[in-house]
């Protein structure tokens, strides 16, 4: 391909790759984020492929494989353009019928279709799809419209126009008050205006100045940036190609989880093709401007997310933080002035550049602006990527969108903020998601993850998953991380197996200020919340462990015994069937009995019995 | 920028020079800040954490470790808050945990009126400040040995746990130990350390071992002397 040397070229080829489009000819989507890859969607891309050869019409149908579209919990999906038929939950066998029924006689395969669960209604449009709905789509939307590995399909939409726009007339100085303008906070965690962060790596002294995308997500449950990177990593790439402009860097990094390795592909795949283009090296669109982009894959520690730790990761030392009292702004990678920000970050510099400050700020809340992806996880019928406006409620998140706890349960809490962030009770339901409303009950914005739970969560194991998690994750370098996190996991341990001791909480407590004060890093220095912000709204969890030795959501094993409720014993059988010990027995028609000396309480029993037969005590 | 900086730590003026650590600052004026993993002869590290102090950051306060923060003209310090000593006290309790018995530890667990750990014990000696690591690669200049693993399994290890290649057998790391956790034995013409055995030189004159053949090797190789350079024992020099 012909490199692009301005600004106009770039534009005639956009023009050119759209009207070499036909809008109306069908092209079947098919979501291949990594989601929907597990389910099996290889498969199903391969039937489409022979289906289409065999039936001949490879000039008639495009087919296209995107990134995520971010209803996992109903992948495998299509959607099929343009009239955006939404199928769902689809099977190899189902290729047939959507090409000869849906694609050429525009027939619903109404088994395909969505049902809304509230209301029992059919829905055959995506956008039409509640789950969609609810949601503002401006970032994640666009996965839907590009195969990542097709540079035209990002150009076909305006791809690359941020960019073309800053190089053409803004100064970078220009660049940076949009982005103040526009009040973007960075989408990592710590949510530091973005636009102060780049002013100050441009005003800092020191060359080389670097950029970094850091794309080193690790929480439990989180794959937003791992989506968006997949799914459409252009995007990505145009924002740090504004960002290098206004901060006025020539080199930039991608810190890569080697764990994703589609996202590893697809974003080396992106770079070249932009670097064929002329959208990456020298003289970009004859602007004067150059910019490339070094790779760096990670080798899995959830520390190395922190940016010292990262820092020290690419210079190829072992990835451990230090003391950040001086900013990366001023001495950063290779001691050089760096500015770091999130996937998410920079794929919201294009929209802001495009649309404009105004428009930008106009989403969301004063102080949080924009959209935030969550990734909508654990006990929740409709799992998935959301992005929502901030300020947003939990409610209309969970409900709404994520269509509440599965099986009538009760919720519980959410857990925002990853491995280091909160719990939060259902009184704060209907409080604004944002960056400030969250600090302020103790939880944070985090990355995005947000772990709904339910009834049957124990609190105390909660927590104790969470700091398990970050004992094995911290590095090991600062005593209160490495010890004072290791020491609370133990005492978390001994609580939920019968042996707690009154003074516990209040020694977690003073643990944990402790270690948030004391800790070198973020990671120490968060890692006591997910103990603090339980005890703090579910201390009456951690007393019923202590004192009465009781597990009240029915998790820990050391304080559970199962029994049967003998009136509404059936006699089925079920539960003998599946214990694995013989410890559920009794006659048919009878009522069976829980062998306490056998029982190894795996509660195979309670789940299979369907009269509610079986206790938890 | 001048030379020195005047600062207030616990109230009283201070005048360090700049460029120094609040811990070297406040030590040069007689106040005490407890540490363990700080050296004036090695890079800051900042990783024991016991040397936390507190400084006025506008209205609120913010907890930075002493040996790494430097200096900086107006600032105001304290060393000793409540919210410090909560810091100290959960340091020295975890690292007793680790070594119960090093006279060191214990002196600054006296300090803190810190009776006893009531954390669960497992006894490894090693309290990771790092000053051995830092030493054998600031100082010596070999880095022979360094951290493996990480979080709780973290230690002071040679390359694949093997004998290490680098190692020339100076002690160094043993010396700096602040608990004195690191063997080094010598005996029968030989040094033992990081389960290694180096053969000592023999003084030509004497006939007394005094240092490791492998030690002399290096300083004759980085200070470019003569292959008879070390023939004698430092006594029969």
């Amino acid at each position: 391909m012909k490199k692009l040397k301005s600004p106009g070229e770039l534009a005639a080829l956009q023009a050119e790759i759209r009207a070499g489009r036909d809008p109306k000819k069908p092209c079947i989507t098919i979501c291949a984020g990594t989601g929907c890859l597990a389910y099996g969607t290889q498969k199903i891309i391969e039937c489409f492929r022979q289906e289409i050869d065999k039936q001949h019409l490879q000039d008639r149908v495009q087919l296209r494989t995107s990134g995520c579209h971010g209803f996992c919990e109903r992948g495998p999906m299509v959607v099929i353009h343009p009239q955006k038929i939404f199928y769902q939950r689809i099977k190899a066998e189902d290729v047939p019928d959507i090409i000869s029924k849906t694609v050429l006689a525009g027939e619903i395969i109404d088994r395909l279709s969505y049902v809304d669960p509230a209301t029992k209604q059919k829905i055959v449009y995506e956008h039409d799809v509640p789950f969609y709905k609810r949601q503002t789509r401006y970032v994640l939307g666009m996965n839907g419209d590009i195969d990542p590995a097709c540079i035209d399909d990002y150009l076909a939409i305006g791809g690359y126009s941020g960019l073309s726009k800053a190089l053409s007339g803004m100064k970078p100085e220009a660049v940076i008050e949009e982005v103040k303008k526009a009040n973007l906070r960075g989408r990592g965690g710590g949510g530091f205006p973005t636009g102060w962060k780049w002013e100050s790596t441009r005003k800092a002294a020191g060359e080389p100045k670097y950029i970094i995308c850091n794309a080193d997500e690790g929480d439990p449950g989180a794959y937003m940036d791992r989506s968006l990177l997949e799914g459409n990593p252009h995007l990505v790439l145009e924002g740090m190609l504004i960002g290098a402009y206004a901060i006025g860097s020539s080199q930039g990094y991608i810190y890569v989880r080697n764990e994703y390795p589609l996202a590893v592909h697809n974003i080396t795949l992106a770079i070249e093709k932009a670097r064929e283009v002329g959208l990456l090296g020298e003289n970009i669109l004859g602007s004067g401007f150059s910019f490339d982009i070094k790779i760096n894959r990670g080798g899995g520690a959830f520390v190395c997310g922190e940016s010292s730790a990262l820092f020290a990761s690419i210079e190829g030392r072992s990835g451990e933080p230090r003391a950040k009292y001086v900013h990366a702004t001023d001495q950063g990678l290779y001691n050089k002035p760096t500015n770091l920000n999130n996937v998410e970050t920079w794929g919201n510099v294009p929209l802001i550049i495009n649309r404009g400050a105004d428009w930008y700020a106009s989403i969301g809340t004063a102080n949080s602006t924009g959209t935030k992806i969550f990734s909508l996880v654990g006990k929740i019928n409709n799992t998935g990527l959301v992005e929502v406006p901030m300020g947003i409620t939990l409610r209309e998140i969970v409900y709404d969108i994520g269509g509440g706890i599965p099986n009538g349960r009760k919720f519980k809490a959410v857990q925002t903020g990853g491995p280091s962030g909160g719990c939060i009770p259902e009184q704060f339901l209907d409080m604004p998601v944002d960056f400030d409303e969250l600090a302020k009950i103790g939880s944070m914005m985090g990355s995005g993850g947000m772990i709904v739970m339910d009834d049957r969560t124990c609190m105390v194991d909660v927590a104790n998953y969470f700091l398990k998690f970050l004992e094995e994750e911290s590095c090991g370098k600062c005593t209160p991380c490495r010890e004072g996190v290791l020491q609370m996991r133990l005492i978390l341990d001994r609580i939920c197996e019968g042996q707690g001791k009154e003074e516990d909480i209040n020694t977690l407590e003073w643990m944990g200020q402790a270690i948030i004060d004391g800790s070198l890093c973020a990671l120490g220095g968060s890692a006591p919340n997910p103990v603090l912000t339980t005890i703090k709204y579910f201390r009456d969890e951690y007393e019923a462990h202590i004192k009465h030795k009781k597990c009240p959501a029915g998790v820990c094993k050391a304080l559970i015994t199962y029994s049967v409720d003998a009136e509404k014993c059936t006699g089925c059988h079920a539960c003998a069937r599946v214990c694995p010990t013989q410890a559920a027995t009794g006659e048919k028609k009878k009522t069976h009995v829980v062998d306490l000396g056998k029982c190894i309480k795996c509660g195979a029993c309670f789940e299979a019995c369907k009269f509610d037969a079986i206790k938890i005590l | 920028m001048s030379d020195t900086v005047t600062l207030k730590i616990n109230g009283r003026t201070i005048t360090a020079s700049a460029g120094s650590t609040l811990l070297a600052a406040a030590q040069s004026a007689n106040i005490y800040i407890p540490n363990l993993c700080s050296n004036e002869e090695l890079t800051p590290y900042g990783a024991c954490r016991l040397c936390m102090v507190e400084i006025a950051h506008g209205k609120r306060t913010r907890m930075v470790a002493s040996c790494i923060y430097e200096v900086a003209e107006g600032l105001e310090v304290q060393t000793v808050t409540e919210r410090i000593l909560n810091v100290r006290k959960l340091v020295i309790e975890l690292l007793l945990a680790r070594n119960p018995y090093h006279p060191r530890l214990l002196k600054i667990s006296h300090e803190l009126g810190v009776q006893a750990s009531r954390f669960k014990e497992d006894v490894k000696g090693c309290i990771l400040c790092g000053q051995c690591v830092r030493t054998c690669r600031e100082v010596v200049g070999v880095a022979a040995i360094g951290f493996k693993g990480r979080g709780r399994t973290r230690t002071v290890a040679t390359p694949f746990d093997k004998a290490p290649a680098d190692c020339i057998a100076c002690g160094s790391c043993a010396y700096i130990c602040p608990v004195k956790v690191i063997p080094l034995e010598d005996k029968n013409n030989v040094r033992t350390i990081w389960k290694t055995e180096f053969p000592m030189a023999v003084c030509k004159k004497c006939g007394r071992p005094f240092a490791p053949e492998k030690q002399l090797a290096y300083f004759r190789k980085i200070a470019n002397l003569p292959e008879n350079h070390f023939d004698t024992c430092i006594q029969c020099r």
